[in-house]
């Protein structure tokens, strides 16, 4: 849509983004204000994402999968210009022919019928574009509402949300569906896991530090890169401990 | 959404595998395979037992009893501060430990019925071999499953679990760090924490 107001901030926020010391594998500068968006972050949860899941837990199974086909088939333009900022051929073009597929003889994104034939979708965002860029991970960082990030992923949320690619061909009135039916796919996952979200919120010790080291190690996990400490062997020194004081 | 990986973390504890024989050479791709397999065949029969869930959870504990080397994963998981418990302490800090893994990873099992896992690459590691398989749950767009084998203790066991890149060690090492904090180092409060937790 309007790519020049993005790229000021962009540009600002990238420059901003610190980098973790050698070896760290948790960069997390900011934590006592990452704590404090965490309790609001979990307070909005029990108020308002879990009661809503629950409710949408208890709609037939037909509705709920063809909102979220309806949600995931609007986002492929996005996911398709960030699979050709990449390089991603493969990517970009298994996404174009969901998106074709799924738009007419899925009727506009209602039906998947491009999973049934195995044409999976493949996920990026902007956040994955930045990192095949070159541009560094920097701290962690926990967003309100948007929950764990990292500096260069959020830069990558906030532009994701600002150009969508749909813009071009749809009105404005037609994008808002896609944003409510975005909405509504995330509270419909959040149902779809709900026991295993509980456990990392409120059955935790400490559900900060559990939410970070999942987003951070699965979130390394897609981008393809290595792990350093994925690794270690137990019974070479099972004393050894390389995530003290985390 | 982020969150919603963590349910497959969950998947993984459900391995165990079984037991072959112990070997004085180094584990071989073979082996790793055959013990992923009987572990997956062991899960996938107890999801489609019908069971209860708390019958469920002992069959899952016993699973784990047979296929993970428990003892290393607890010590592993409770890090440098291992090395200050007493030898009595160590010993009740690990069964506790299998007793919260059935309970945690166990508990939420009944949630894949429909679903199976599938091997697709065996991979030498540093720590050992990993095999690596796909989960495929109805309705889910299929998800990367791997355990690390190691014959570290003397036979083939799993020492480690990775759903979609998330590390069950890490994860456990940060959740016992966290009670020990919570209990200020005291490592008793800690294991008393451990055999309520879930």
């Amino acid at each position: 849509m309007k790519p020049v107001f993005v790229s000021l901030p962009v540009l600002l926020a990238l420059g901003a983004c610190s980098v973790a010391p050698e070896g760290q594998s948790i960069h997390d500068p900011y934590e006592q204000t990452n704590r404090q968006i965490h309790e609001f972050n979990v307070g909005l949860d029990r108020a308002l994402l879990r009661p809503a899941s629950q409710a949408a837990n208890t709609l037939p199974d037909g509705v709920t999968q063809t909102v979220t086909n309806f949600a995931d088939n609007v986002a492929l333009p996005g996911l398709i210009a960030n699979g050709i900022l990449q390089g991603d051929v493969k990517g970009a073009s298994t996404n174009t022919f969901r998106f074709v597929i799924n738009s007419t003889v899925g009727f506009y994104g209602l039906f998947d019928v491009a999973d049934i034939i195995g044409l999976y979708e493949e996920d990026t965002d902007f956040g994955e574009t930045l990192a095949v860029w070159g541009v560094p991970e920097g701290a962690y960082v926990e967003l309100p509402v948007l929950g764990p990030s990292t500096e260069r992923d959020a830069v990558g949320e906030i532009v994701d949300m600002l150009y969508d690619p749909l813009g071009n061909w749809v009105t404005d009135e037609q994008l808002a569906y896609g944003t409510a039916a975005n909405v509504a796919d995330k509270i419909i996952t959040r149902g779809a896991f709900g026991n295993s979200v509980d456990s990392v919120l409120y059955d935790s010790a400490d559900g900060y530090a559990q939410a970070r080291l999942l987003y951070l190690e699965n979130r390394r996990y897609d981008l393809g890169q290595e792990q350093s400490d994925a690794y270690i062997d137990p019974y070479a020194d099972p004393y050894f401990d390389p995530y003290e004081d985390q | 959404m982020t969150f919603a990986l963590n349910r497959r973390t969950f998947i993984t504890l459900a391995g165990a595998a079984a037991l072959l024989p112990a070997s004085a050479f180094a584990l071989s791709s073979d082996q790793a395979r055959q013990l992923v397999d009987a572990l997956v065949a062991e899960i996938n029969a107890t999801i489609a037992s019908g069971k209860s869930e708390s019958a469920m959870i002992q069959d899952f504990a016993g699973i784990f009893d047979r296929y993970a080397d428990v003892p290393i994963i607890a010590r592993t998981a409770m890090g440098v501060d291992w090395r200050r418990a007493s030898a009595d302490q160590q010993k009740r800090f690990t069964e506790a430990f299998k007793g919260y893994a059935a309970r945690k990873y166990g508990g939420r099992f009944r949630e894949f019925v429909g679903g199976r896992i599938e091997v697709r690459d065996v991979v030498t590691v540093p720590n050992g071999v990993e095999v690596r398989a796909m989960a495929i749950l109805p309705g889910q767009a299929p998800f990367e499953v791997s355990f690390v084998i190691s014959d570290g203790s003397g036979s083939p066991r799993f020492i480690n679990l990775f759903i979609e890149g998330v590390n069950m060690i890490t994860s456990e090492r940060t959740e016992i760090g966290a009670m020990l904090d919570r209990q200020r180092g005291d490592i008793d409060a800690m294991i008393a924490d451990l055999q309520k937790a879930s």
